[in-house]
């Protein structure tokens, strides 16, 4: 019955979803983290999603999403003058994180849209099972 | 004359597989509304009910010797799956548009319980004619 599938797809588009949100709170919580060299800086993440299209993929249902790594974003975030800072290198300098705050922002909000549209999918597949269960009576 | 389930309840029975079907392509296009390439599929379900309603009518295929089995009918079929077409081009070549597959979805589930109905109504109508009252 395929919508017994449904669950376990929308089931993954949620932990899916979960994850990214996961993953943009500790970005937005480590955006004004500083430190004095740019290679112990945080660097912001993101999680790659990608579909299961193959039944050889043993434990997941074929059209489920799942996350295959978590990557960081390398790019050398701002440098900053300031000689009086707690962690300032040598030459006085820090070095803040490379979160970029605004798109974080519009990406929480995608993965919160996206899995509440997961919610619904298997709230609604729940009732037309219930439905069906009740058939003829 | 024999009672057969497949003649008695119609094109209905056929419909709600092709729903249920139906519901988890939506869903899978939905889960993966934020999957880089991937691509949104739906089924046509007019060919599919078609597809559907002749793997009933070879059920009832005439046997001439023992050895003659009839093909299952209860069998899953795999229907055409069509890719959509976008309104609009994402660069991570996802073809998705969430509102779209949920209007979809929605409709699909409305159509589904609507098939239940009739399904339903079919068995009551049965159950009325063996009761005789």
């Amino acid at each position: 019955m395929s919508l017994f599938n449904i669950f376990d797809i929308a089931g993954s588009g949620m932990s899916a979803q979960s994850v990214r949100l996961n993953v943009t709170a500790s970005n937005l919580a480590n955006a004004d983290s500083v430190s004095s060299s740019s290679g112990e800086t945080y660097k912001s993440r993101q999680p790659i999603f990608q579909a299961i299209l193959d039944d050889a993929q043993k434990g997941y249902v074929k059209g489920s999403v799942q996350v295959v790594g978590i990557v960081e974003n390398n790019t050398i975030g701002r440098k900053e003058y300031n000689p009086s800072h707690p962690m300032a290198d040598k030459e006085g300098y820090i070095f803040h994180s490379n979160v970029d705050p605004m798109a974080e922002m519009a990406n929480m909000m995608s993965a919160s849209r996206s899995y509440q549209n997961n919610v619904e999918i298997a709230n609604t597949s729940k009732q037309l099972l219930m439905r069906t269960l009740q058939m003829g009576k | 004359m024999s009672i057969n389930f497949d003649s008695a309840l119609g094109i209905h029975a056929q419909a709600l597989q092709v729903r249920s079907q139906r519901a988890e392509m939506l869903a899978e296009n939905l889960a993966n509304a934020n999957t880089p390439g991937f691509k949104a599929r739906d089924i046509n379900f007019q060919d599919a009910l078609k597809m559907a309603a002749s793997q009933q009518s070879v059920a009832d295929m005439k046997t001439t010797h023992v050895n003659h089995f009839q093909p299952n009918s209860a069998q899953s079929f795999s229907p055409a799956v069509q890719y959509r077409t976008t309104i609009q081009d994402s660069l991570d070549g996802n073809t998705v548009d969430e509102q779209i597959e949920q209007a979809q979805f929605m409709q699909n589930s409305i159509q589904y319980q609507a098939s239940l109905d009739f399904l339903g109504g079919k068995f009551n109508g049965m159950i009325k004619a063996l009761r005789g009252e």
